[in-house]
């Protein structure tokens, strides 16, 4: 049987961490379909029609999947499924939401945030913010799994001609609805996929000061990320928080910039190539997983920083 | 408005866990345990509705060991009015927790369920939304604000690019996120008067849900460690370390 990726994308545009979840895929089997559920969304359909590996798209065009309502796709995904030996979707905010609601429907187990593909039907995954991996195997005949991103590479975007396949019919649940979105808008790469991560803590002080951080990142072509405590004193948006309840990153090089270290931060980074912390308290525990440390004042160095790169 | 809030007994947040040396599992002989901080959340979030008049009851829930009966209780010193612990010595998936929950929802009839998004143990992040499933309502996850309004549940959530807002019809699943309220500490005596609210136990047989495992955990192991690099005692040092020795920039 053949495994079902569900694709991440806003209408118009295929994510990145689809590609992700498609690695994932190709490791519990080889017949990869995916399935395109959103409004106007064809050209994502022919987007996913050329990634690397993808032997069919559905796509399912309709209203009711235009926000992808959770009540509403997790119908359409659920009658998909029952086809398929593997349900499978990024663990983005997304996938989080609408997987399990596919699992219920389908009245089997989900595994979460997988790391790791041991063969078709065990998988392994972080436990308590991280500070435990489990491996764990699925008894159902259907899988329904959630890929963290950072622990798979990206399929290739190009190399594929995956024919495209209508889906009719339309799924609304008509129980819940769409009011309005605040989407931030920013020039930076996006957090999960840069390659130079800059993240500012409560040590920023207050949200101007990320001025500091976006010039440095400027310079690197790098996003910026935050602690939860940066985020919660209100210096930046949720969209910016770095760890286990927030994005899960890996980049070449994460530069924490007065984050402590609490645990909760590290579970979102700790995967990074290289990590540099600067911190004037040389007991902060982010020096315990910093390849490079350097304990000072923020305001002093990071100018020096920007100046020097 | 009667308002259900769940909550899980975890590891405390600030107890870094210890695999066993069998690799069977992690270690919680000795643990400091206490409630999930984002149930924590979700029954503050309920005594706000009452405290606002808009909701009338609360109703906490917990699945699991006879010990989950002290975060109930906490819970009840939070504000819950009274409490159901479906006792339980098996490891309890999240598909089972919200089957059972589904049976409870449909004797309690709430019009509103507060959970948290996730647990800090198994950090699955699906009885939520399973739950919503099997009883058929809309679900508002990570919810950094919530406003019940004209019959609905207008949430907030906390997605990737941001914020979006959905209109939920009632009755509806909420879970939280970090930001939807900071939870307050348990006065004592609200601690004394929450001994003597009702707490009531039943059994998965109770709620006719057979206990079956769906997953098996294979082994548990220490996740590779990170050892401490060096300190540079410069910016320059720094630059240069980056550019010659890690080659990232
Ligand atoms: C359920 C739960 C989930 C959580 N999820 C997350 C999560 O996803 N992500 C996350 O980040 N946290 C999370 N947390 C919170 C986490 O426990 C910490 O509270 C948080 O990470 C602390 O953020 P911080 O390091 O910015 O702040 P602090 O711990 O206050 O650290 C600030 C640091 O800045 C340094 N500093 C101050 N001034 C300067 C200066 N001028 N120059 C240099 N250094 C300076 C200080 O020395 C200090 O080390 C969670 C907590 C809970 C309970």
């Amino acid at each position: 049987m053949a495994i079902l990726v569900i694709a991440e994308h806003d209408n118009a545009v295929l994510k990145g961490s689809t590609l992700n979840a498609v690695t994932a895929a190709s490791q519990m089997g080889d017949d990869i379909h995916m399935l395109v559920a959103g409004s106007g969304a064809q050209a994502v359909a022919d987007a996913a029609a050329k990634v690397s590996g993808v032997t069919k798209v559905l796509l399912a065009d309709d209203a009711a999947y235009e926000h992808q309502l959770a009540e509403n796709v997790s119908l359409l995904v659920a009658e998909l499924g029952k086809d398929y030996s593997h349900v499978v979707a990024p663990a983005t905010t997304n996938g989080k939401n609408t997987l399990p609601r596919v699992a219920a429907l389908l009245d089997v187990a989900q595994v979460s945030d997988i790391i790791r593909v041991e063969s078709a039907d065990t998988f392994v995954r972080p436990i308590y913010a991280g500070n435990a991996i489990a491996t764990v195997q699925a008894l159902d005949a259907i899988k329904v799994i959630t890929v963290r991103t950072t622990g798979f590479d990206a399929a290739a975007a190009e190399g594929g001609s995956a024919a495209v396949e209508t889906v009719a019919g339309s799924h609304d649940a008509a129980i819940s609805a769409f009011v309005g979105e605040e989407v931030a808008v920013s020039d930076r790469p996006e957090l999960t996929a840069a390659d130079v991560i800059v993240s500012g803590g409560r040590g920023m002080g207050n949200g101007e000061n990320f001025v500091l951080l976006e010039n440095v990142a400027d310079k690197l072509g790098a996003a910026v990320g935050a602690s939860r405590a940066a985020v919660d004193a209100g210096f930046v948006p949720n969209d910016m928080q770095v760890g286990q309840t927030g994005k899960i990153v890996a980049p070449d090089l994460y530069i924490a910039v007065g984050i402590s270290g609490a645990i909760q931060h590290l579970a979102g980074m700790k995967d990074s190539k290289v990590i540099v912390a600067i911190n004037k308290d040389e007991e902060a525990p982010i020096f315990q997983v910093a390849d490079y440390g350097l304990v000072a004042d923020l305001f002093e160095v990071m100018p020096q920083l920007e100046a020097q790169l | 408005m009667k308002v259900l809030v769940t909550v899980k007994r975890v590891i405390d947040y600030n107890v870094k866990v210890r695999v066993k040396s069998d690799n069977t599992d992690v270690d919680l002989a000795n643990v400091k345990m206490a409630i999930n901080p984002f149930c924590e959340i979700a029954v503050e979030e309920a005594v706000r509705l009452k405290e606002a008049g808009t909701a009338t009851e609360i109703v906490a829930v917990s699945m699991g060991p006879k010990a989950a009966q002290e975060q109930l209780r906490t819970a009840l010193a939070l504000g819950a009015d009274r409490a159901i612990h479906v006792e339980t010595d098996e490891a309890l998936e999240s598909l089972t927790v919200a089957k059972m929950l589904a049976k409870i929802v449909d004797e309690e009839k709430p019009d509103l369920i507060v959970m948290g998004k996730q647990a800090i143990d198994s950090d699955n992040n699906q009885t939520g939304q399973m739950l919503a499933a099997l009883s058929g309502m809309p679900q508002g996850t990570f919810a950094s604000e919530l406003k019940i309004e004209d019959g609905k549940a207008l949430v907030t959530r906390e997605v990737d690019g941001g914020l979006q807002t959905v209109a939920l019809n009632m009755p509806a699943i909420v879970t939280t996120d970090l930001r939807l309220n900071e939870p307050r500490y348990a006065s004592l005596p609200n601690i004394m008067k929450a001994k003597r609210k009702p707490l009531e136990t039943k059994t998965p047989a109770d709620l006719g849900v057979e206990v079956s495992a769906r997953t098996k955990l294979l082994k548990v192991e220490p996740p590779a460690e990170r050892s401490a690099g060096i300190k540079v005692d410069s910016v320059e040092q720094l630059v240069e370390k980056l550019k010659n020795e890690a080659k990232v920039i």
